[in-house]
């Protein structure tokens, strides 16, 4: 079997990063073997500078030499590649929804929950408004299904499991309970965390919280 | 394959939309019928408030009763049902086409608000919204040289899905150049994007969807 090295597969990732670990989730759920590269943030090497010279972003994932940017662009090409355990679904229009869904989580989780621990003191009642709002139309539609991907796990699933591991922060920050708002939202999280591919890329919770901890005093948020 | 007779086929759109353009031109290249339904400025009609509850905007395509919404989805949408028809629209090779999904990602995120700054439309500083459509440009020209290997368009021999993407923007290029009286697209600084604009501009799937730059230079006075 080809190792990392001989089939080119390198991942370029920051360990908190959802990001990354859509990514990490997708190679697990396909069974690749690849090298994951630990960045420095605030020290980006020459790779990631190199392989990704618009956006100097996380993640990069490198194969064959060539860099691919951008988690859920990344995503698609691991399911394109790989063709076992499909992430994305074959019918058109089952694809067109799973990729909005993909996108939305895209637009608009990350930015409200960054809003929501960035902000000085307590966060705004409209932010946590929008937060419920956002996760409130995802649980819509998961509706009773036991993933996004229907029976089995797919492209959305991948795309907003790793901000489960932020609802602890967001909850904190937000002054909320997200078990109280989106209970199916919740039990989706766990069943995912069942997933050896999802438990082994996530971080605990807590370990998340004080990361953010961390980057708010950093930016003199606390 | 039977060809989708058009009532089977809605676009629900906005002529100056370069969003809704991209969904055009992908359905023309592959000679797929379709209604147009048109929203008044101001407004939202009841059929795009039910088929995109999630962000109430256009363009929409409802097929067989089924909306898509978000215009690059749509495009990919059009060429996987109707594959059989017409020329491909996404590069058939998967790092060619994640590198195209990454342009057309980057040209959304910089293009579309750096020309609504410069129109006024969006908060922001002008100047350096023109700065950063001039900083983008040589990239562009540069992806260009790369992706069409000699070729017309991005996409090699026919209009591909990068082309689409920043395509649609052209006439509100040419309307910002006009109002601002800057050159953006500048033949001594990219002539390989003038040369692919000019020939975008008069394909067959695009002529009849391209808005005029003095009617876009109008709207944006009452917008």
């Amino acid at each position: 079997m080809a190792t990392a090295a001989e089939d080119g597969m390198v991942l370029l990732d920051f360990w908190v990063s959802p990001f990354g670990q859509r990514c990490r989730i997708a190679l697990a759920e396909k069974g690749v073997d690849y090298e994951y590269k630990e960045e420095n943030l605030s020290d980006k090497s020459p790779l990631l500078l190199k392989m990704n010279p618009i956006h100097k972003k996380i993640p990069v994932l490198i194969h064959h030499g060539k860099p691919i940017c951008e988690s859920l662009i990344i995503v698609q090409y691991i399911d394109e590649i790989w063709s076992n355990n499909p992430l994305l679904p074959s019918d058109p229009y089952e694809r067109a929804k799973a990729r909005f869904w993909a996108d939305f989580v895209d637009k608009k989780v990350y930015e409200c929950g960054t809003r929501l621990w960035k902000l000085k003191g307590e966060a705004r009642e409209e932010d946590r408004k929008d937060m419920i709002k956002i996760l409130k139309l995802l649980e819509g539609e998961l509706g009773d299904k036991k993933y996004f991907g229907g029976e089995t796990f797919g492209f959305v699933d991948v795309a907003l499991v790793p901000f489960t591991a932020w609802f602890h922060t967001y909850e904190i920050c937000g002054n909320f309970s997200i078990e109280k708002e989106c209970p199916k939202l919740v039990a989706w999280a766990k069943r995912c965390m069942e997933r050896e591919s999802v438990s082994k890329s996530l971080h605990d919770s807590h370990k998340v919280h004080e990361f953010v901890g961390y980057l708010k005093r950093l930016f003199g948020l606390e | 394959m039977a060809a989708a007779g058009d009532h089977e086929v809605k676009l629900l759109g906005f002529w100056a939309s370069p969003f809704v353009m991209r969904v055009s031109i992908a359905l023309n290249l592959k000679s797929v019928g379709y209604e147009r339904l048109d929203e008044v400025l101001g407004s939202k009609s009841e059929v795009l408030l039910k088929s995109n509850p999630v962000y109430k905007r256009i363009p929409v395509l409802i097929h067989e009763g089924k909306p898509i919404c978000e215009s690059m989805i749509i495009v990919e949408y059009v060429d996987e049902v109707w594959a059989g028809m017409g020329p491909s629209i996404v590069p058939s090779d998967p790092y060619d086409r994640a590198i195209a999904r990454f342009w057309a990602t980057y040209i959304d995120d910089k293009l579309a608000s750096a020309i609504w700054i410069i129109l006024g439309k969006l908060e922001g500083n002008k100047e350096e919204a023109v700065e950063q459509i001039a900083a983008m440009l040589p990239l562009l020209e540069d992806r260009f040289k790369n992706c069409s290997r000699g070729k017309d368009f991005f996409g090699g021999d026919t209009i591909g899905y990068l082309d689409i993407a920043l395509g649609c923007y052209l006439g509100w290029i040419r309307a910002v150049e006009e109002i601002v009286g800057v050159k953006l697209l500048d033949e001594k600084k990219t002539p390989l994007l003038v040369g692919w604009s000019e020939r975008f501009c008069v394909d067959g799937a695009v002529m009849n969807v391209m808005p005029r730059a003095d009617d876009l230079v109008e709207l944006s006075k009452v917008m």
